[in-house]
């Protein structure tokens, strides 16, 4: 492979805003499940529910910093490295993503702070209500950025005015189908990822034999959360996969790994695609499930990548294994949601280890499944940028050169492993202490813009003097 | 419906470079002093502050994206290797706040990082206006100058002209919120710091007439703009005083005032230019469709509700911050 500009600003955001995506699919995930406790805290009163909300929150803010850190980069990649793309469709993306910026810091700004410094300032339900903002804060920040991908996977409502995309149609592209169905992907995936990372934190607890009363809600409400949320992700992964089929034929023909017409459809459930041969090696196939999938019928035709010309064709390896990767996290997550909730339920579970060490360790699986659906949604869409209309190769900044673009690459590579390996070891130290009983007390000068600072605030003895001299 | 939009960039532009302007000069002290004490005092005067200052910076950028897309996409690619110099130094600067007071052996790296990053942050910033000023190379909209072609003498000279701005800004605001000897460091610098910047101010302004700018052109055509640079003048006469008589609050209000000129000349200067001398406002305005659709949500509501809670923010974290509140 040669290395153009245009390769390395691909790959420098495929890691850039994987690095990023990390962040939020774990916040929007969080910041529901806090409301969820808050109100149940102050519904029954229990006081481990408060416990187990304080704990949360203080990871929660950690992870919202880092995210924060790493989405100003952002907020920048898109004029420095595709400035061709940012220059026609800056009427459509611009506003849609200044309206993500401008709602993400209206949330930080207000009610981020009374949760994390307002608790003994304000009456108890206008605490839920400034959760459940927070919630609502980060649903509508996935939102906007659910509207701006989808526009560009399915552009719609704009006309073309001397080279700009120029917006026609709010209300198509706000409402348009495809963001109605991704969105809920994408919150459904973090609502996933939250659930699982406070199950695998419960069962991680209950293996150590620490914090019993704490490990067990966040166990049992992990479970019983993953156990109805997973099914409708599938449900949901399907109407991805249906408007994938009908809209993007050449993406589906590349996850599906079809290289020909086919009437009925087969399904490959795995196999080595060969891009050259334009074959597959080894494939194991079920014969019509994939026009059954495809289309819901048993004879339907379904179209083969060598319809479409070479140059318009997405690369298939990466879509063809990214979604079978996605697909089996989430069969996993299916088996440890259901068969945890039914040995839950049967009070079996705290004595089966094997199944919480299973728990325990399935923590990364939402978040792998998160970044294998992206790879398939965003490498199955090329060659294109903005699908059908603006190709990847004209919409990078056309006099970027190679040295620009490797020096950024190795700064951004360097900078985000220094730093983010900093970040994750803190988080993982917060997990370990583990909820310790004492309540948050705010600082003094504490302001709620530097989430961080609530953390600093432990308890006394398990910060060594000498740290904070 | 553009004006609209032409202020609200006024504005955030405006606000970062005062508010990060002197929290990016603290960090440009940090790196002067080796005295614990003080730094953990000049840590303190800005740590409940600084993120909320950088976020005007992110608006600055959507806002440019959303309402101007050929001036974001021009000059962001057109500045890149500046810009991630600036973001990583940003980053770096941002995470030892964090970091720094949590390591044990490895404090050096995070005092390094603060500083640099922030010396760094505030030399680009100077550098991209000045640049600015010069005239990038644009054909067809398109820039034009290859790798380096911000790079000039002139760039480099604005690039330090800035650190020594924004470290007058950074010593007013350490004078403004510190006590005992970070004051009195801090009052030391500010005479110093204050020539330094005038003589770099009449050192761009005989290059400007030697280079024939066409910035030049236009304050000659424009002799209304002597405004503000007496606005400026006045300002900082009335900090000399100020610091004569020691009133603790009055320097950083007239650093302030004197950014705030400096901002108002260079803006009247490139009017109705938004990148001098080459893509105007008119031509550079997203259509009325766009700037509609963002008027009526984060314009007309969010952005003033930024404004007041930023104010508020400021109003609780008035008056000298305690020695005890090191580490936040």
């Amino acid at each position: 492979m040669e290395w153009t500009p245009l390769i390395l600003s691909r790959i420098q955001f495929a890691f850039t805003i994987s690095f990023h995506i990390i962040f939020p699919s774990f916040t929007i995930g969080l910041a529901a499940w806090l409301t969820v406790l808050e109100a149940l805290h102050l519904v029954t009163g229990r006081p481990a529910y408060r416990t187990v909300f304080e704990f949360w929150l203080k990871i929660f803010g950690v992870a919202f910093g880092l995210g924060v850190v790493s989405g100003v980069v952002m907020a920048f990649e898109f004029g420095t490295n595709w400035s061709e793309l940012s220059r026609m469709s800056g009427p459509i993306q611009g506003p849609l993503l200044s309206y993500e910026t401008f709602t993400a810091f209206f949330l930080e700004a207000s009610f981020f702070g009374i949760l994390l410094f307002g608790r003994p300032r304000v009456p108890p339900w206008f605490y839920l209500f400034s959760t459940a903002m927070v919630a609502l804060g980060t649903t509508f920040s996935a939102f906007w950025i659910m509207v701006n991908n989808s526009w560009m996977q399915v552009p719609v409502g704009y006309a073309m005015v001397k080279g700009q995309f120029v917006p026609t149609d709010w209300a198509a592209i706000l409402f348009s189908p495809v963001v109605w169905v991704r969105f809920p992907h994408m919150l459904l995936a973090s609502y996933l990822t939250g659930a699982s990372c406070v199950a695998a934190t419960g069962a991680w607890y209950l293996l150590r034999g620490k914090y019993h009363a704490e490990a067990r809600i966040m166990l049992r409400m992990g479970l019983f959360l993953a156990a109805v949320l997973v099914p409708a992700q599938l449900f949901f992964g399907h109407l991805v996969g249906d408007y994938v089929h009908d809209k993007q034929p050449a993406k589906f023909a590349a996850i599906e790994g079809r290289w020909h017409d086919e009437q009925p459809a087969s399904e490959v459930l795995i196999a080595l695609p060969d891009e050259a041969e334009q074959t597959n090696h080894f494939a194991i196939s079920i014969p019509v499930l994939g026009s059954l999938i495809g289309s819901m019928s048993f004879t339907a035709k379904e179209v083969g990548l060598t319809d479409f010309a070479p140059q318009d064709r997405p690369p298939v390896a990466i879509p063809f294994f990214a979604f079978r990767i996605m697909v089996g996290c989430g069969i996993l997550m299916l088996f440890l949601a259901w068969y945890g909730s039914y040995l839950r339920v049967k009070e079996r579970l705290e004595e089966t280890r094997w199944m919480l060490w299973a728990i325990f360790l399935g923590f990364p699986l939402p978040w792998i499944a998160i970044l294998t659906g992206w790879f398939t949604a965003e490498v199955g869409r090329q060659p294109w940028t903005v699908y059908g209309v603006l190709r990847t190769a004209d919409a990078v900044t056309p006099f970027l050169t190679v040295r620009e673009a490797t020096i950024s690459l190795v700064v951004f590579g360097t900078l985000y492993s220094f730093i983010f390996a900093f970040g994750i070891l803190y988080i993982y130290r917060l997990l370990r202490m583990g909820p310790s009983g004492r309540l948050i007390e705010p600082p003094v000068d504490a302001v709620p813009n530097r989430p961080m600072s609530v953390v600093d605030h432990r308890a006394p003895s398990t910060a060594p003097a000498g740290e904070r001299a | 419906m553009i004006l609209f939009w032409v202020a609200v960039l006024a504005i955030s532009i405006l606000l970062y470079v005062l508010l990060d302007g002197f929290d990016l000069g603290v960090g440009i002290l940090f790196g002067t002093t080796r005295d614990e004490e003080r730094r953990s005092a000049m840590l303190s005067a800005v740590a409940p502050v600084w993120d909320g200052n950088e976020t005007w910076l992110i608006v600055t950028g959507v806002v440019l994206w959303g309402a101007f897309p050929p001036v974001y996409a021009t000059l962001l690619s057109a500045f890149y290797l500046p810009l991630l110099l600036m973001l990583a130094g940003l980053i770096l600067r941002g995470v030892a706040f964090e970091y720094r007071h949590r390591a044990e052996h490895a404090r050096w790296i995070w005092d390094i990082a603060f500083a640099g990053g922030s010396l760094v942050a505030a030399f680009v910033q100077g550098l991209t206006v000045g640049a600015l000023v010069e005239g990038l190379p644009i054909v067809n909209g398109r820039y034009a100058g290859g790798d380096f072609g911000w790079l000039s003498p002139f760039a480099v000279l604005c690039g330090l002209g800035l650190c020594l701005g924004y470290a007058l800004l950074g010593a007013c605001w350490l004078v403004k919120k510190c006590e005992g000897k970070t004051r009195d460091a801090a009052y030391r610098l500010i005479p110093r710091l204050a020539i330094g910047l005038l003589v770099f101010l009449v050192v761009v302004f005989v290059y400007a007439l030697a280079a024939h700018l066409e910035v030049m052109g236009r304050w000659l055509q424009r002799p209304y703009l002597v405004v503000f640079p007496l606005v400026g003048a006045i300002a900082m006469a009335r900090l000399a005083h100020g610091l004569l008589w020691r009133r603790d609050g009055v320097p950083f209000a007239m650093a302030a005032l004197t950014f705030a000129a400096a901002f108002g000349t260079l803006a009247i200067s490139f009017w109705p230019y938004m990148i001098p001398f080459s893509i105007t406002i008119d031509e550079a305005a997203a259509p009325h469709a766009s700037l509609a659709f963002m008027f009526w949500g984060e314009g007309l509501f969010v952005f003033p509700l930024m404004l007041i809670y930023a104010a508020i923010n400021y109003r609780v974290f008035r008056g000298k911050v305690r020695p005890d509140a090191g580490h936040y």
